[in-house]
């Protein structure tokens, strides 16, 4: 139980009549990677919100670290939320700042680091995430894989202990999507942070994955092991494992 | 039917109730923003630039020909009673206690306003305020309480800017142009302006500083709340309008009753 860093218990949340939530469980332990899938408008994006505190469920509990985040203050949702690094799906760069303004930004703004600093930190995860010669560019002046990219160097700066990616790799050629991966891998290795993936990259991104949660219908589907996703009875998920992974085993079949 | 339209009456109600309760939290976070560290000095600076400086030939235009047309209006009116030497009072106690404060205001809605609301509603639409909220910087100090004191900083210099400007078109109508004698136009306006009217105006276009940014910046941010605005791009559109109308409206009512409140 205590290895749980996020939990949501019974969690309800509809707009007006829609219900997109429909009283679902998820436990999310410490360092692990889970992976969310599952066809548009289930309520993928939706679940991220809920997390973070940007929206609070209709019933039930979202914890985090035990603590259930849709009663607490904003003092107190700070604190929790100094733990996550975002990746939202639209990216939310500051349109009005320069790329590497908006790396820096949470380097700026919440370390005490010298401008020195700040610029070295920057200019290497630039590097990374091969940016560099872009960082005078402003947002609506680069490509939306390299927006991608720019979201997830600036998640990625405080060194955050739970990891949100909503679609990290949408948007990018296969090549650089792999990378991103193996980025992640490593990224994890490293700084050992949980994170929670949700993306359409099936059954690519299952390899990262040590759990994977479908959304059909208001329920979360919750498999411990990828494989297990084809021998589900459901038929909602038999038509996701169709429609997804069939696809892709299909285009490989057809390239050879 | 009937009880369809109690309905309507009770949402509505409620509506407004919880509107004017998000505002006034609103308020009360960005004041409190302002005192938050670290400071952006920097972010100051900036707005003050947005909203003064780069008013100033607006100001400027607006106040040179208030100033003449009441120098000409006044200069009519004063003959009639042969006391053309009264027209410098005249002139600068219309600017100094009400048209410079005012006037000031609604351009300075129009012009630094609308964008403080634009900006802010896009931000929100596009999850910019939500970025900032996960990575817990705090969107008050960080975004909106620079903007209100550059508002309340600026505002009033550009009141003052406006007052100079305005008495001196008075002078140019009056003397210049119908034949004032020079020295009455300015020693009538030292006899007759008393330091209370300019408190009286310097505390108007305080108050009405306060009114713009919070308005402004408030619907902004609030973009996504507010009834019947729509989604996306139309939504900021309507509430940029509906904002300007409001705090011009605002400015008026409330110049209405500082006169009435410190005559
Ligand atoms: N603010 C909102 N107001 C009303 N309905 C909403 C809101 N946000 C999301 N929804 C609805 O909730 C459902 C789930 O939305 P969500 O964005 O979570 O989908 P998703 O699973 O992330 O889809 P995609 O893969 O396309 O991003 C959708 O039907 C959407 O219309
Ligand atoms: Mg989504």
């Amino acid at each position: 139980m205590s290895e749980a860093v996020i939990q949501l218990v019974d969690v309800v949340k509809s707009f007006k009549s829609q219900v997109v939530l429909d009283r679902v469980n998820l436990e999310i332990s410490t360092g692990r990677t889970t992976v969310i899938a599952g066809q548009s408008g289930q309520g993928k994006s939706v679940t991220l919100k809920l997390i973070l505190g940007l929206m609070r469920p209709d019933s039930g509990q979202v914890l985090v670290n035990g603590r259930d985040i849709s009663r607490m203050r904003k003092r107190q949702l700070d604190e929790v939320r100094t733990n996550f690094g975002v990746l939202f799906q639209g990216g939310a760069l500051f349109d009005s700042l320069s790329v590497f303004e908006n790396v820096a930004l949470p380097l700026r703004e919440r370390t005490k680091s010298s401008r020195q600093e700040i610029r070295e930190r920057v200019m290497e995860t630039l590097a990374l995430f091969d940016l560099t010669g872009h960082e005078d560019k402003y947002p609506a002046q680069i490509s939306g894989g390299m927006k991608k990219r720019v979201g997830l160097a600036r998640a990625l700066q405080l060194e955050p202990r739970i990891m949100l990616f909503d679609e990290p790799t949408t948007g990018l050629d296969p090549t650089k999507s792999m990378e991103i991966y193996q980025l992640f891998h490593r990224a994890q290795e490293r700084f050992g942070y949980t994170s929670i993936i949700v993306s359409h990259d099936i059954p690519k991104i299952f390899n990262l994955a040590d759990q994977v949660v479908i959304l059909q219908d208001g329920r979360m589907h919750r498999f411990n092991n990828p494989e297990d996703i084809h021998w589900s009875d459901d038929p909602g998920i038999m038509d996701f494992v169709r429609l997804t992974m069939g696809q892709i085993y299909q285009s490989e079949q057809m390239e050879r | 039917m009937i009880l369809n339209r109690i309905e309507n009456l009770g949402n509505s109600t409620i509506y407004h109730v919880r509107d004017m309760g998000r505002m006034g939290l609103f308020l009360a976070f960005t004041v409190l923003g302002i005192f938050k560290r670290p400071f952006r000095f920097a972010a100051l600076i900036k707005e003050i630039r947005l909203i003064g400086a780069n008013s100033t030939v607006v100001i400027f235009f607006t106040a040179a020909f208030t100033g003449m047309v009441l120098g000409l209006q006044g200069y009519y009116t004063l003959r009639k009673f042969g006391s053309e030497g009264m027209l410098g009072s005249a002139v600068s106690l219309s600017l100094i206690r009400e048209l410079g404060p005012v006037l000031t205001a609604l351009m300075v809605t129009g012009r630094a306003g609308s964008a403080m609301c634009a900006e802010l509603g896009i931000m929100r639409i596009s999850e910019q305020i939500d970025a900032l909220d996960c990575m817990a910087i705090d969107p008050f100090r960080y975004l909106i309480s620079p903007k209100f004191l550059a508002t309340l900083i600026a505002v009033p210099i550009l009141t003052l800017f406006f007052d100079v400007v305005g008495i001196y078109g008075g002078y140019v109508a009056g003397v210049k142009l119908l034949g004032v004698n020079p020295g009455a136009y300015f020693t009538g306006m030292e006899h007759s302006v008393l330091n209370e009217d300019i408190t009286l105006g310097l505390i108007k276009s305080v108050v009405f500083a306060g009114l713009i940014a919070w308005i402004c910046t408030g619907r902004g941010y609030f973009v996504q709340e507010i009834r019947d605005a729509g989604f996306g791009a139309e939504s900021v559109s309507r509430v940029t309008t509906q904002a300007v109308v409001l705090s011009s409206i605002s400015v008026l009512v409330w110049d209405y009753l500082l006169t009435a409140l410190m005559l």
